[in-house]
């Protein structure tokens, strides 16, 4: 029984890389956040099946935030707004998708490198949790820096968040895991909302953040 | 609960933003800011003479108390200098009365974040309350809704979220090695707990969370190549949020940065996070101080000045021992003072003037004296010339690192005599010659600018004996 339980929770926690890596592919907004649907998804069940695993009921609070919050309310108010402000609903990258995915392995690798190296001590479940995590952590963060619209970068944030998530999770009884889960939600309904509310679209003519760099102020 | 002064210094900021959130009316709501963070100011004092005792959520002890009391001086004097400026920006439209409501309202919680942030004994509520301090900082400057101050609040806030998403993940994994040893549970993330175990904790782990610590925590103290953010949000924000951040917020997520260094230091085989932060603090210190040059906005060259002086702080905090900490301490409240008093000033000018561009302002000692000095006082302190207080701690930072590095201490003085250069350049011309731009009557109040800039005089003249014994303790401590 602890076998499976282990299994289950190792491969949860790997498909949430793998669909960090469909994100990085994806070339169209709409593609995008069902992607990011999926990984909501992913990481609601693998925070479940720790919370199981750990026999840790709170952790249930944070599956039920992943799965009504972040897989269906965050991507629906997006999508919305991408009707409602007119966003180009394609995805400019900075970096061509090879050459991205390329480096997303190389990051992967890195981190599988670190963490399991430098955890020889820790409990196996949580140290190979703690380096998808990092993985997740570390794509998330590429696709930040190689998108150039906002909703992109934001949906790049999300997952990253995800990764932290996941992390919290994995280590075992640490105190606020609910706690910081909310928190960043609040935080995700900020930008979300900020967007909305800046009208970054009409202010800027673009959700594209390149185009905003002629507003910077020493460029005049 | 017994009441006390640490309850205070938390409830006082809390209940005065729900106020100044409901109550209409922008000069009772000034006045009320003002009240309330004196009245903060008061409270953090009085740690001076009774502390708490250590819990598990709170810990006073001779480090912090510093940080809290010059977090509330600074968050006080700010406040009166608020009132003052803040009205003219509701004349001249840039305002409305709703939005003053809350700004108001945001000041108060943003010093309730940082006097959490500073009191609290627990890493993950020190998380929480550095998270909440940079959301209301992000809100605050984009208040002003122009093109160039919501890009600046969105690339602060997508740099600030990625910083506070890394410091997260270094505090989990402070968590993981942790837990082996105290045991599962909220004790495995209490920082007086966590030191006194320190020793037994597994070392990579420690060193592989310090790393994310330092990227995560320095994305807010600004270290390069982290400070993207901090230039642009210094000049689109309210003046006041300017002084606030440079003086008090990048102080905190410094503070931070010590008390994980403290619990390295107390892991022998741990790898010692001086050199980290050396290098991180001289890369920040020569790229700044370069940086000054090019720089035609007078905010944003101040808020490279920022980066340029947390460099040395971190330098000074990195070289460790007792007289490099105690420069380092030294440097760090004399900044908070100096270039709070700065963007004073230069809040001001810009209304004077009606514009931030340095090429637009000049020959202000002959057009308003009081304010052209001033600035000239202010800068020739943040230049680190004698008598003012910097030249002091700066010359401590440079001569002990002589004594024990010379290589290092090249580039130092380096950095210093460039950023020394830039910062009179470009003073003569907004100061001195031919008066330029137009000349509105300054508003705001030039008590809290001359309060700083006195203090920091009196500390270069004279340091009393009590502060100095502190400080010595505190940069023991420090290790």
């Amino acid at each position: 029984m602890h076998a499976l339980s282990f299994d289950i929770a190792h491969l949860l926690a790997g498909s949430l890389v793998l669909v960090s890596f469909m994100l990085l592919y994806q070339d169209r907004l709409y593609a995008l956040l069902n992607i990011y649907a999926l990984h909501a998804l992913v990481l609601a069940l693998a925070v479940a099946s720790q919370a199981y695993v750990q026999d840790a009921p709170h952790l249930y609070i944070t599956a039920t935030i992943a799965l009504v919050f972040k897989a269906i309310v965050i991507p629906v108010a997006l999508h919305r707004m991408i009707v409602r402000l007119g966003i180009h609903r394609e995805i400019e990258t900075v970096v061509g998708i090879g050459p991205t995915m390329l480096l997303g392995i190389g990051l992967v690798a890195l981190s599988m490198v670190v963490i399991l190296r430098v955890t020889t001590e820790a409990d196996p479940l949580a140290r190979e949790d703690l380096a998808f995590a990092l993985s997740v952590v570390l794509l998330g963060l590429l696709m930040m820096v190689t998108r150039r619209n906002v909703v992109s970068q934001v949906v790049g944030f999300m997952s990253l968040e995800n990764g932290l998530v996941l992390a919290a999770t994995g280590a075992k009884g640490m105190p606020f895991v609910v706690e910081i889960s909310v928190a960043f939600s609040i935080l995700i309904a900020f930008i979300v909302i900020g967007i909305f509310l800046f009208r970054i679209r009409e202010r800027f003519d673009t959700v594209d953040v390149h185009a905003l760099d002629r507003f910077r102020g020493e460029r005049l | 609960v017994s009441f006390n002064a640490v309850t205070a210094v938390l409830a006082i900021p809390a209940v005065a933003a729900a106020l100044l959130a409901l109550l209409p009316g922008y000069r009772l709501s000034a006045r009320l800011n003002v009240l309330a963070t004196l009245l903060t100011f008061l409270a953090a004092l009085s740690l001076f003479f009774e502390r708490p005792p250590t819990g598990p959520y709170i810990l006073i002890d001779d480090l912090n108390n510093v940080f809290i009391v010059l977090t509330t001086f600074v968050g006080f004097t700010t406040s009166v200098f608020s009132a003052s400026y803040i009205e003219h920006e509701l004349e001249t439209g840039r305002l409305t009365p709703a939005f003053l409501r809350f700004y108001h309202a945001m000041y108060q919680v943003l010093m309730f974040a940082m006097n959490l942030a500073l009191v609290t004994n627990n890493i993950g509520v020190m998380w929480v309350g550095i998270e909440l301090a940079t959301l209301t900082t992000v809100l605050m400057v984009g208040i002003y809704r122009t093109h160039e101050a919501l890009e600046a609040a969105w690339k602060y806030f997508i740099l600030g979220s990625v910083g506070i998403a890394l410091a997260l993940f270094g505090t989990i994994l402070i968590y993981m090695a942790a837990e082996p040893a105290i045991g599962t549970g909220p004790n495995a993330m209490v920082w007086t707990d966590l030191v006194a175990h320190a020793a037994s904790f597994d070392p990579a782990l420690l060193n592989l969370a310090f790393v994310f610590l330092l990227l995560g925590y320095g994305t807010k103290v600004g270290l390069v190549p982290l400070h993207a953010w901090l230039p642009d949000a210094h000049a689109e924000g309210p003046t006041p949020i300017s002084a606030v951040l440079s003086g008090l917020l990048l102080n905190v997520a410094l503070y931070a940065l010590l008390r994980f260094k403290i619990l390295l230091a107390a892991n022998p085989n741990a790898l010692a996070p001086g050199p980290l932060m050396i290098g991180m603090g001289l890369v920040s210190l020569l790229f700044a101080s370069f940086m000054l040059y090019r720089r035609q906005d007078i905010k944003r060259m101040f808020a490279y000045s920022s980066i340029e002086h947390m460099g040395i702080v971190t330098f000074a905090f990195g070289m460790g021992g007792p007289l490099a900490n105690f420069a380092g301490l030294l440097h760090m409240s004399l900044h908070s003072l100096t270039k709070s008093a700065i963007f004073f000033a230069v809040g001001d000018i810009s209304q004077v003037k009606g514009t931030q561009k340095i090429a637009d302002i000049g020959g202000l000692t002959s057009t308003n004296p009081v304010l052209g000095w001033g600035l000239v006082l202010g800068v020739v302190a943040i230049a680190g010339l004698p008598p003012l207080g910097i030249f002091t701690s700066e010359f401590l930072v440079v001569s002990s690192t002589f004594a024990r590095e010379p290589l290092l201490a090249l580039p130092l003085v380096l950095a210093l005599l460039v950023s020394i250069g830039a910062l009179f350049l470009r003073l003569n011309s907004i100061a001195f010659g031919e008066p330029r731009g137009p000349n509105h009557k300054a508003r705001g109040s030039y008590v809290p600018m001359f309060a700083h800039l006195g203090l920091v005089l009196t500390a270069g003249i004279y340091l009393p004996a009590p502060l100095v014994a502190w400080f010595q303790n505190v940069a023991r401590l420090l290790g």
